[in-house]
């Protein structure tokens, strides 16, 4: 991989993390998922290629090892997104109760397109399948925290809310 | 509305009910308490989960005891040994664990301690889904708590027994719910299942003994411990024991999470708990226990909720999540978003689901756009059949595989309609599939 002298490193705080981390398991690569987690929530909203070398050199691994993980599971965004992230529910209990309305609401109220950000970077739309909040559809996911029994007039709302 | 003993949700009244206070004082870690004073021995325990006759939550309701039992003998077997609990919840329409995750986490701590105990196990590993934030944090805190107070950790009540928990995440994939896949991710692999045998009891985590446990399943062992195997068995049906919890979603008036015994009728559930189907129209079809389980056309709806009388009318108990459908919503959207579900969620090592829920879900898609053939009809039996039952590693490939052949079984006019008028009769709109 990269020969580069200023090779990214772990920040300090999340290497003490993945420490205490290493010692709930036998095997290394055990902490791989979670830390890709942490990453991603600490380290600017998605996977860099600079972030797969240093979590490989940090749990011995090869780079193209910890990629194999980290694009095999949809959680892990492996290109940039955006400010904030927005993840509407299309599987079927939450399509029974209007999750295409609520998508399209999203899109038209943020600028995005589902897969790609908004053109001022704020907004990144994603459609998701079941997120096991079937008897409250349907939902929306926003930067990690479900919003649940949604109707249209309640997507202007809870986005305008957001900064 | 019936009456029905109830005890899963009970707690769930009390005031911070998610606090190990408010579970102490509900009689929490009682049942843990008994076993370790009175000396039990892990196979008493054991003993008593197999008279319960209690059956796993999962999905497949095999014998929680039975299983447990098939762990090496620890003498002979010296090899450290793991219980992972499944906490992936991801089948379509089931949203039932992570109600107990989220407002009675010390409910499934002190269940996975006493399998613990009973299967001689000192690490357990919580897999949750990565999108459940709030019930891990939950199931986070009451650990901390539950550390703090020696209820986990080393030497619990002074005793030789020792366990600690560990909570782990998972990132967003469905198969990591079938439990191979899960212990290849929680090893921080890709979520590929495991050929079987081995079996887990025998080779699972780092190829050690290993047990896979539902949330719901743990949940249900201090009740039994407490108050006995004759009291578990005196609900539910003769097959199936117990309460189980039902969600219950769609086109209803009120979707939820009910906690019913086993053997109900779904009408009983559809009509007394859950008020009917919404907008006063009728029921058009439904589906018993997740995606996987397949449509039901509505006049079958009197049918009760276990695993022997479903598997009878060809379904399966499954999860027990219940999705409703109004006799306006059309079964085949219904199914090119399950299909489409399938495809994605494939892990893509098996060829025949790889490719036969990639087929299915552009079949099912050009049937419900008006651009199906009469042979798709047949062929998507034939691919149905090409997949499953017992093809593949997993059963991904039988979960969009049974679907399918109740599609074709119950609602192959509907399907032909599609394709005589090259329109959806329903006029749904189209599923914007553009995008990522």
């Amino acid at each position: 991989m990269s020969e580069s002298t200023e090779a990214f490193e772990l920040p300090k705080e999340l290497v003490r993390e993945f420490d205490e981390l290493l010692t709930h398991y036998p095997e290394k690569q055990a902490a791989l998922i979670p830390a890709l987690h942490r990453c991603q929530e600490e380290l600017g909203g998605w996977i860099s290629p600079e972030i797969m070398e240093a979590l490989a050199s940090y749990l011995d691994m090869e780079p193209v090892e910890v990629f194999g993980v980290a694009s095999f599971y949809p959680m892990f965004h492996l290109h940039p997104t955006a400010k904030h992230v927005v993840g509407v529910c299309h599987n079927v209990s939450c399509d029974l109760r209007g999750a295409t309305e609520i998508l399209e609401r999203v899109c038209r109220v943020t600028g995005a397109q589902p897969g790609r950000a908004s053109s001022d970077g704020k907004w990144f739309v994603e459609r998701l399948e079941c997120q096991g909040a079937c008897a409250s559809a349907p939902m929306f996911d926003l930067d990690g925290v479900y919003h649940e029994n949604l109707e249209v007039g309640d997507v202007d709302r809870i986005l305008g809310e957001v900064n | 509305m019936a009456k029905h003993e109830t005890y899963l949700l009970d707690r769930l009244e009390n005031e911070d009910s998610h606090t190990l206070s408010a579970y102490e004082k509900a009689g929490g870690y009682t049942a843990l308490r008994t076993i370790l004073e009175e000396g039990w021995t892990p196979e008493q325990v054991i003993e008593k989960v197999k008279a319960s006759g209690l059956r796993g939550r999962g999905g497949a309701g095999f014998p929680t005891g039975l299983k447990w039992s098939f762990m090496p003998d620890a003498e002979k077997d010296p090899r450290p040994r793991y219980i992972a609990i499944n906490a992936d919840e991801s089948e379509p329409g089931t949203c039932k664990d992570r109600v107990l995750m989220e407002r009675d986490p010390h409910g499934l701590i002190e269940g996975i301690l006493i399998a613990a105990y009973a299967m001689r196990v000192s690490t357990a590993y919580i897999y949750v889904r990565g999108e459940y934030r709030f019930p891990y944090d939950r199931c986070f805190a009451a650990l901390a708590e539950a550390r703090k107070k020696g209820w986990v950790g080393a030497n619990v009540l002074g005793t030789e027994f020792s366990c600690e928990i560990w909570m782990h995440k998972g990132a967003g994939a469905y198969i990591c719910g079938e439990e191979t896949g899960l212990m290849e991710s929680l090893e921080g692999k890709r979520g590929h299942p495991r050929p079987k045998p081995p079996f887990p009891a025998g080779f699972g985590l780092w190829g050690q003994p290993t047990t896979v446990n539902n949330v719901e399943t743990l949940f249900n062992v201090p009740f039994i411990i407490n108050r006995g195997p004759e009291w578990f068995g005196g609900m539910g049906s003769e097959k199936s024991k117990g309460n189980i919890l039902v969600g219950i979603s769609g086109h209803v008036n009120k979707p939820g999470v009910y906690e019913l015994p086993l053997g109900i009728s779904a009408k009983t559930i559809l009509e007394e708990f859950a008020g009917g189907v919404w907008k006063n129209k009728q029921l058009g079809s439904w589906i018993p226990g997740g995606s996987s389980t397949g449509f039901l056309p509505g006049h079958m709806i009197d049918l009760p909720m276990d695993h022997d009388s479903l598997k009878e009318a060809g379904s399966m108990l499954g999860t027990a999540a219940m999705i409703m459908l109004d006799e306006e919503a059309c079964v085949v959207r219904a199914m090119e978003v399950m299909a489409r579900f399938y495809d994605h969620e494939s892990c893509g090592q098996c060829s025949q689901c790889r490719e036969g829920t990639e087929w299915l879900h552009q079949i099912f898609g050009r049937i419900e756009n008006g651009r199906g053939r009469m042979e798709d009809i047949e062929l998507l039996t034939s691919l149905a059949n090409g997949m499953a039952p017992g093809k593949t590693i997993c059963a991904l490939a039988d979960a969009a595989a049974i679907p399918t052949h109740s599609v074709v079984r119950h609602f192959t006019p509907l399907l032909e309609e599609h394709v005589k008028k090259g329109a959806c009769p329903y006029k749904t709109k189209t599923l914007t599939t553009a995008g990522a």
